[in-house]
């Protein structure tokens, strides 16, 4: 019987829309010296493995996985980095503890998005060279086809797609971490310019700087350490077919499986009865009320009612991304995932301050790769 | 060809056919460009490399001294503590010569890249450079060298404000 992963413990550097005092070593070295301390370990001494996430052209470094070590206490120890999201990673480190390869991991994942200059021309070239890439459409048209398919679908409007945005918005006012918190209205959001109809400017998450390093321990070494452990109760990850010419435009079938791989191993049979909260992608207004059907939070085309009735609200019946999410907070490449599992370690150690869940059990933290991709992850996390 | 196969299957390019567009192509690239920040610690780096200073981070824990410098001891895992002023000297580590350059463009006159130990930095710790005024042949692990620094207006805060590193001859 492999043994039960806790995170023992979460470090962050600070979010910022840009960071220009700082090289993305020495956030790395910020965010990995609190999450130490906040587990009480010695990577030098206490550390088997460390798990990075990365994508060279993010970094505008080939091989980029070769840079971490030294700024995480990794020189010389097992180090590995990922491609995929900051929830793949975790997933990793805990099937390095689950199958006794490692007793203690550490997890990384950053974003430094300020140093990329050309950042839309880098995002295009993810689409297919041939096909796609010479009509020349920014890579967001991808959400612009999904939204408007997803809509029809659903049922859903633009409006509650906007009220997605205002909520979150206006919950990361109580997150000291986020970069992008604000009073606006679903008004604000329906009047900002139009991009890829019915996606506007204000639909889409704006991009931020920062790191988030975490420690896993197997349930045997959890007792040596200092941090209050939060159980890993499920996971799972799915990617669908990628083309544009044929994928299913309108569910989030990624998110909808990688969610009952995560279901059956925490032995969740209602998602809404057994969870608390949820951290779901939000990294488009839409995909928050898509995540939210996929996951089997409600039912098909209900997700735009529980927005405008305030179920999802910090102070609603079943809230989503009390952090504010990536609409919030801002989004942080491959770092996005690791935020919301940060949030949900926060909410079930009873540490979210103003904006705590009370009472929070159980928690689930979901990411998806941004676009084109059809990759999502999705985590269960629990309080003893 | 070969002596068992005259004739492979299927048609056969040339670079006129690619040239004269009778092959269908889609050309693509990319423009990835950034401006990495430095930080704190390459960025007074580079800001001293201007005045023609080179400088490293001293370490309490384990008393090295590391260059590049940087703002964390990789093997104490805990900030550097103080900043120190190295000499521009030091002693050829390793060596190779270049015949080619990053791009595979033959040179005529070889290149000298070496690491090269400072002076006053931790054993090991030092700088990946050029070497010059001296001949390939001559060349030596343990060699003691010198900074040639640009003229101080040149200068732009990089690590080509070194022109190169000569030998230091005896009694000069
Ligand atoms: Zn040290």
């Amino acid at each position: 019987m492999p043994e039960r992963v806790a995170i023992v413990g979460v470090g962050f550097s600070d979010l910022r829309s840009c960071t220009p005092g700082v090289s993305y070593k020495e956030m790395m070295f910020e965010a990995a010296t609190r999450a130490y301390h906040d587990a009480g370990v010695d990577p030098r001494k206490d550390v088997h493995s460390f798990v990075c996430v990365s994508e060279d052209f993010w970094e505008g470094t080939s091989i980029f996985d070769e840079y971490v070590p030294d700024q995480l206490g990794a020189a010389l120890r097992p180090v590995q980095t990922i491609t995929g999201d900051g929830i793949q990673a975790l997933c990793c480190a805990a099937m390095l503890i689950r199958t006794g390869t490692a007793r203690v991991v550490v997890v990384e994942g950053h974003s430094k998005y300020s140093d990329m200059r050309t950042p839309h021309h880098i995002q295009q070239f993810a689409m297919d060279p041939i096909l796609n890439r010479p009509l020349g459409a920014h890579a967001n048209l991808v959400a612009g086809l999904e939204m408007s398919r997803y809509l029809y679908e659903s049922g859903n409007t633009r409006e509650q797609c906007a009220m997605v945005v205002a909520k979150n918005r206006h919950q990361a006012l109580l997150n000291p971490l986020a970069a992008y918190g604000a009073r606006i209205t679903p008004d604000d959001v329906l009047a900002a310019p139009p991009t890829f109809f019915p996606l506007g400017e204000l639909d889409a998450a704006r991009p931020a700087d920062g790191c988030f390093v975490m420690v896993l321990a197997a349930e045997s070494a959890v007792r040596d350490m200092a941090g209050q452990p939060v159980w890993i109760a499920g996971y799972g990850w799915c990617t669908d077919a990628p083309s544009l010419e044929s994928r299913e435009w309108g569910e989030a079938a990624y998110a909808r499986l990688a969610a009952e791989q995560a279901y059956r191993m925490a032995g969740i049979a209602s998602p809404l009865r057994d969870l608390d909260f949820a951290e779901l992608d939000d990294a488009f207004s839409y995909k928050e009320l898509q995540h939210m059907e996929a996951l089997r939070l409600c039912r098909p085309g209900e997700a735009g009612e529980w927005v405008e009735d305030g179920v999802t609200r910090l102070d609603g019946e079943f809230p989503v991304n009390p952090s504010g999410g990536s609409l919030g907070v801002g989004h942080l490449l491959e770092a996005t995932g690791l935020h919301r599992v940060y949030e949900t370690v926060l909410q079930l150690r009873g540490e979210a301050g103003p904006r705590q869940v009370p009472g929070a059990r159980r928690g689930l933290a979901q990411s998806w790769r941004h676009v084109p991709t059809t990759t999502g992850a999705v985590i269960i996390l629990e309080r003893e | 060809m070969s002596v068992k196969i005259t004739h492979w299957p299927g048609t056969s390019l040339s670079s006129a056919d690619f040239a004269e567009g009778r092959v269908l192509t889609v050309r693509g690239g990319v423009k990835a460009e950034y401006a990495w920040d430095a930080g704190v610690a390459i960025g007074r780096y580079l800001e001293e490399l201007k005045r023609g200073r080179l400088v490293a981070r001293r370490c309490d824990g384990c008393r090295r001294v590391l260059v590049p410098p940087r703002m964390f001891c990789e093997e104490c895992f805990r900030p550097t503590d103080a900043w120190v002023r190295l000499a521009d000297t030091g002693t050829v580590q390793t060596f190779s010569i270049s015949y080619v350059r990053w791009d595979m463009v033959r040179l005529t006159e070889p290149e000298i890249p070496a690491v090269i130990a400072i002076d006053g930095a931790s054993p090991g710790y030092g700088i990946l450079h050029l070497l010059g005024e001296v001949d390939p042949k001559e060349v030596r692990v343990g060699m003691r060298v010198k900074a040639v620094w640009k003229d101080p207006a040149e200068r732009r805060g990089a690590i080509t404000d070194i022109r190169y590193w000569a030998p230091i001859r005896e009694g000069g």
